[in-house]
């Protein structure tokens, strides 16, 4: 009894507050827009029974699906997100690398110290540490103002309202994803191995490409995913730091909805914005899960 | 030995004044005199002042608060009966649809959470507001508490329970008196980890906030999208402010825990 309980309430809450809505999203993407009070149909109507049943799934067809690639809008903005989701995961990586390093390097005693420091933006807004850089890289921002004191540029920059922002704004925002668990795995590589590699004849060049980058493989493909993931639906940044050319996938499902208030074409976009996720989701639990053999 | 090479500390600097210099700036330009965000005119608190005389965002700050304490609390639980189901019961009908479901939401993009929660909500006919804020809120971050929740529970030796259980305890004695102590320090960084994403949400709770309730991130989103504000600087700088308090102080005080508990452990070798 006590063990149903147990099961059953966060159960319920799940499917009700989980996968039903995400059922109810399903079917308004199958449903044509409509100016009613909610705005599209068919919408079941139990009380002329099986007819009614009938009716409302003859009434479900494809077609905002075919509408989406119709509309070149549309797979443009999927395939400028998966652009910017890829080249932002590849700039943190270079970034995120070089910082996990040299946590895994540092003194044992410094290494909390240094732990905190990498994690204490991402308990801060998300959304002041994305305001933050409206201030830095707009044209009388203080990027611009530093180019132009140090002489590198005669005019301000136009950075701001661009895909470099977005960029900016992504590595940022995300760079925690992509330390921690490089440096988690630097930081549980043997050490002596190096000096094996150094000992047979490797310089320490050759010895960290060889030995060093091979063995942070799990950590850079784990920090890769945790970046990619929410960059590719991602909608604040591209809606503060993007311009009006910035497509995003989630920015164009936040217009199609609150702007347009076409739901269905905007549930539309969802379902295609999962499906695409699915790759890289199944992927990384792929990768978790041999790690996760091969720790135990 | 570890041997920090000169690329290692260069790296480092310039790794932590890309974390930490925006939030500086930030910070200092909320003592400035002038409106312009951008040029330095003077020392002044009075953007401070501003802000706390601004009723909107006093309003929008205490909607978040209570969302946050409420769907981190609720998530908590559910959270935590969520891992230990997950870890300890077993199997289950419908078990693989529960682990999906828990770790679903955690890379489910937020425009997709917000827009099926809105489409339920607007479905079953509930007027949005500060409870279905709550309702998306308590689910996405029930997800979180039950993983953090869980690894703790998958940790620690399962016998201890089973003596309870040998000695007598009920299931649910056991649960409170042994299993409950020692899985607390997980419960505890589940909630302010929900309590942390639910302060911080702006895409959910567009979507599931009514007229009637609008939290501090909505209302900072739509002053920043005219713009930036030293009063919005301001905001920051005191939220930032909490944030750095919070969390040295949460992590010296488990620091100080770990030691007390090496010590004794010791003392009773």
């Amino acid at each position: 009894m006590m063990r149903r309980l147990l099961i059953a309430v966060p159960y319920g809450w799940l499917l009700l507050l989980f996968l039903v809505p995400f059922l109810i999203v399903l079917k308004i993407s199958l449903s044509d827009i409509a100016l009613s009070i909610p705005p599209y149909t068919p919408t079941l109507d139990l009380s002329e029974g099986w007819a009614g049943i009938r009716d409302f799934f003859s009434a479900l067809d494809f077609e905002n699906f075919t509408f989406l690639t119709t509309d070149d809008l549309y797979w443009k903005a999927y395939l400028s997100s998966l652009q910017i989701a890829l080249i932002s995961t590849l700039l943190t990586l270079l970034v995120g690398f070089p910082i996990a390093y040299g946590m895994a390097r540092a003194p044992v005693e410094w290494r909390p110290a240094l732990m905190m420091l990498v994690i204490l933006p991402f308990w801060t807004s998300f959304l002041i540490r994305v305001y933050a850089w409206i201030g830095i890289l707009s044209n009388e921002g203080f990027l611009n103002q530093f180019l132009m004191w140090i002489g590198l540029v005669d005019e301000p920059l136009t950075i701001l309202n661009t895909n470099i922002a977005v960029y900016v704004g992504i590595v940022y925002t995300y760079l925690p994803f992509m330390i921690l668990p490089v440096y988690a795995t630097l930081e549980k590589m043997d050490e002596s191995l190096l000096e094996a590699a150094e000992d047979l004849g490797c310089t320490r060049n050759q010895a960290f490409w060889f030995v060093t980058v091979p063995l942070s493989r799990p950590g850079v493909i784990a920090g890769c995913f945790l970046v990619f993931i929410p960059a590719l639906g991602e909608f604040v940044i591209p809606s503060l730091l993007g311009g009006s050319q910035t497509l995003m996938i989630g920015k164009v499902l936040w217009e199609e909805f609150f702007s347009n208030r076409d739901w269905p074409v905007a549930s539309a976009v969802a379902i295609i914005l999962l499906l695409i996720l699915i790759v890289p989701i199944v992927l990384f639990q792929r990768n978790q899960q041999k790690q996760a053999e091969a720790n135990s | 030995m570890k041997r920090l090479s000169a690329f290692n500390v260069v790296s480092l600097t310039l790794g932590f004044a890309f974390l930490y210099i925006p939030m500086l700036i930030l910070v200092i330009y909320s003592f400035n005199e002038s409106r312009l965000v951008t040029v330095w005119a003077g020392f002044s608190t009075k953007w401070y002042g501003e802000l706390f005389r601004n009723e909107a965002m006093i309003d929008a700050a205490w909607v978040t608060l209570q969302v946050a304490f409420f769907s981190s609390t609720i998530a908590t639980v559910l959270g935590t009966m969520a891992a230990y189901v997950l870890v300890r019961q077993g199997r289950f009908m419908g078990r693989t649809l529960f682990s999906g479901m828990i770790y679903a939401p955690l890379v489910m993009p937020e425009v997709i959470t917000g827009l099926s929660l809105l489409l339920l909500f607007i479905a079953i006919g509930l007027d949005r507001g500060i409870v279905t804020i709550v309702l998306a809120h308590t689910t996405f971050a029930m997800c979180y508490v039950s993983v953090v929740v869980s690894s703790r529970l998958v940790s620690f030796d399962q016998s201890l329970e089973e003596a309870a259980l040998d000695l007598g305890a009920t299931p649910f004695e056991a649960f409170r008196l042994v299993t409950l102590p020692i899985i607390a320090p997980a419960v505890i960084s589940g909630w302010l980890l929900a309590f942390t994403l639910s302060l911080d949400d702006l895409v959910i709770a567009s979507f599931t906030a009514g007229p009637s309730a609008t939290t501090l991130p909505i209302k900072i989103f739509s002053s920043v999208r005219l713009g930036v504000s030293p009063e919005i600087n301001a905001l920051s700088t005191i939220i930032i402010g909490i944030v750095t308090v919070g969390v040295i102080s949460a992590s010296l005080i488990s620091k100080r825990a770990i030691t007390k508990r090496i010590r004794e452990e010791q003392a009773a070798v």
